[in-house]
């Protein structure tokens, strides 16, 4: 037998290892999960090459169909892995004490919470690539230059960061079954309701405010404007930010590890 | 004298209205191995949560190696390592995975591959964590505790389930802890683990300690011994028990068959033998039983199953 010394030599790693460490992990077990994937690539890349091709389907209306569809769709790619895919991997960490025996390892919960964004960031960059590369090889034309990238780079992080907290908020209250519910309840509804695909103006005029203030709206319709060209919107900035803090404020109260 | 490595006074516990740990006091010598024994919702793992900064006393206090485990949790926790009654993984993490991982935390963890190697890993290295067998998880569980060379290791039922080569290996890689100057803080239902085991033993019932000491303390000292055996019906177990040290009984459970309860020394031993010879009785199958740890278990907390 190997011999092994038992001898106490106790510490830490850094803390900017241990959050490489733990992004890196969560990274993995995101990718190594089917359904989880379908949810961050394959349904955002189908949508993309569906909306495109099938001309009459879904008014999106005036300006070039790929145009509008594009930043939509990024919207989702954002929505699917900030907020669905945090919130029910969240969920089972905590179901199964994940989170439990983290708390005793000498990752302190901040760093915890650092690897996780770092992970989501990771898989959103690859993501936003793949849509953008997609996207680009079927006719996308969008404009602004390198404005309209800061912008886009500015909304996504603040989208982020509003969906997870909110994500977060759902994982440390709800029982895992009913988070996984919830969380792919919420994907398609603000799918269907939430201004990602379609664009805010084609919505009925009375549900316009309601719809400009939901977190997608904020973010798909910010996408689609800057990406057209247009100057970034302080009001979509201000709902992203208002979601983030609210959520963030909620989700430290209530979340509970076990 | 070194200071105690956990330092546990009147702590309470409740979870609503039920009272989990009440008035439990306990110490840990620091490189001992220690074990808590007691039955199911004793209040063992709430007890070792507390120590490992999970909960906050409803009153009490707890010292881990001087420090407090909720206020000074950053500092500890890459002293301590834990292993968890169960769970404590990701379903589809594979089994060398997740201790690479938790390694990874550590500044100057165990070597990898004779870890694996001790603990049998090395064959469902590459399962995920939910198609390990339950002993196979607690193997893992046992290697995420002592991966990162901690001073304290507090395991919760570290061997349940294991199968007896496992339990060997188990054991070995626990004395071995000890022997390398690691404290040792476990809880188990196995009397014969315990015994083997622990230097010293912490018996819990309803959240309090009921009992304590050494395994050699516990089963002669306040245990009742027993000595049997068979004779002709109807002797006269009035001046049996005259005759017999203070503090033992006797009595004939049987026809013709006699039972002495007591001390068992060899002094009770002679006495009867002595006795049983001035009846003009021969004493067969004279039996001497020492209780064992199961029996002072079982003694001290009820011999009924209680939920
Ligand atoms: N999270 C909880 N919420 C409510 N009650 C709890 C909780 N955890 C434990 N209890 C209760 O506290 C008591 C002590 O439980 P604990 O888990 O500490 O027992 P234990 O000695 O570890 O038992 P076992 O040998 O079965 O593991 C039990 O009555 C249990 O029902
Ligand atoms: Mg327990």
């Amino acid at each position: 037998m190997t011999s092994l010394d038992l001898s106490p030599a106790p510490g830490a790693q850094p803390l900017p290892h241990m959050v490489a460490a733990h992004a890196l992990m969560e990274t993995r077990l995101l990718l190594r999960n089917g359904e989880q994937l379908l949810l961050a690539i394959a349904i955002p890349l189908l949508l993309l090459v569906g909306g495109a091709e099938a001309g009459g389907l879904i008014d999106l209306g005036p300006g070039r169909r790929i145009d509008v569809l594009t930043p939509g769709v990024l919207a989702l790619a954002v929505l699917s892995t900030s907020f669905t895919s945090l919130a029910i991997a969240t969920a089972f960490e905590r179901r199964y004490g994940v989170l439990k025996r983290l708390g005793a390892s000498p990752l302190p919960r901040s760093g915890l919470l650092l690897g996780k964004v770092a992970s989501l960031l990771v898989i959103e960059a690859v993501q936003l690539s793949l849509i953008a590369a997609l996207a680009l090889a079927l006719g996308w034309r969008p404009s602004g230059g390198v404005y309209a990238v800061a912008a886009v780079g500015l909304l996504v992080t603040l989208g982020t960061s509003a969906f997870a907290a909110l994500g977060l908020l759902m994982a440390g209250t709800l029982r895992a079954e009913a988070t996984l519910a919830a969380a792919n309840l919420v994907y398609v509804v603000l799918l269907a309701a939430g201004a990602v695909v379609v664009p805010l103006a084609k919505y009925p005029e009375w549900m316009q405010p309601v719809v400009a203030a939901l977190p997608s709206g904020a973010l798909a319709e910010g996408l689609r404007e800057v990406t057209a060209g247009a100057p970034l919107g302080w009001q979509r900035l201000a709902v992203l930010a208002c979601w983030s803090a609210g959520a963030a404020a909620v989700a430290v109260r209530t979340f509970r590890w076990e | 004298m070194t200071a105690p490595a956990v330092k546990v006074r009147d702590l309470v516990m409740r979870y609503g209205a039920t009272t989990a740990v009440d008035g439990l006091s306990l110490t840990v010598e620091t490189g001992t191995i220690t074990a808590i024994l007691g039955p199911n919702g004793a209040g063992k793992t709430t007890t070792m949560e507390t120590c490992e900064g999970y909960r906050r006393p409803h009153s009490g206090t707890v010292r881990v190696l001087g420090l407090d485990p909720l206020a000074q949790h950053r500092e500890l926790s890459p002293r301590v390592g834990v292993m968890l009654q169960s769970g404590g993984a990701w379903s589809a993490v594979r089994a060398e995975e997740m201790l690479r991982y938790v390694a990874s935390l550590h500044a100057s963890p165990l070597p990898f591959a004779p870890l694996v190697e001790r603990l049998g890993l090395g064959s469902c290295g590459r399962t995920p964590y939910r198609r390990l067998s339950g002993g196979q998880q607690k193997r893992l569980g046992l290697a995420m505790a002592v991966v990162g060379r901690p001073e304290l290791v507090i395991l919760d039922e570290p061997t349940a389930g294991l199968d007896p080569q496992a339990r060997r290996a188990a054991w070995d890689l626990i004395e071995q802890l000890a022997a390398s100057g690691v404290t040792v803080l476990l809880t188990t239902h196995h009397m014969e683990e315990a015994e083997r085991l622990a230097a010293f033993i912490y018996v819990v019932d309803r959240g309090r300690v009921v009992s304590s000491g050494s395994p050699a303390e516990l089963t002669s000292s306040g245990a009742r011994n027993t000595i049997r055996f068979r004779a002709a019906p109807g002797l006269d177990t009035a001046s049996l028990a005259a005759a017999l040290p203070a503090g033992c009984t006797a009595h004939e459970y049987a026809p013709g068959a006699y039972q002495v309860d007591g001390p068992v020394t060899p002094q009770t031993l002679a006495t009867v033998t002595s006795w049983c010879a001035a009846q003009g009785v021969m004493p067969e199958s004279l039996a001497v039983e020492r209780h064992t740890l199961e029996d002072v278990f079982l003694q001290l907390t009820g011999r009924e199953l209680r939920s």
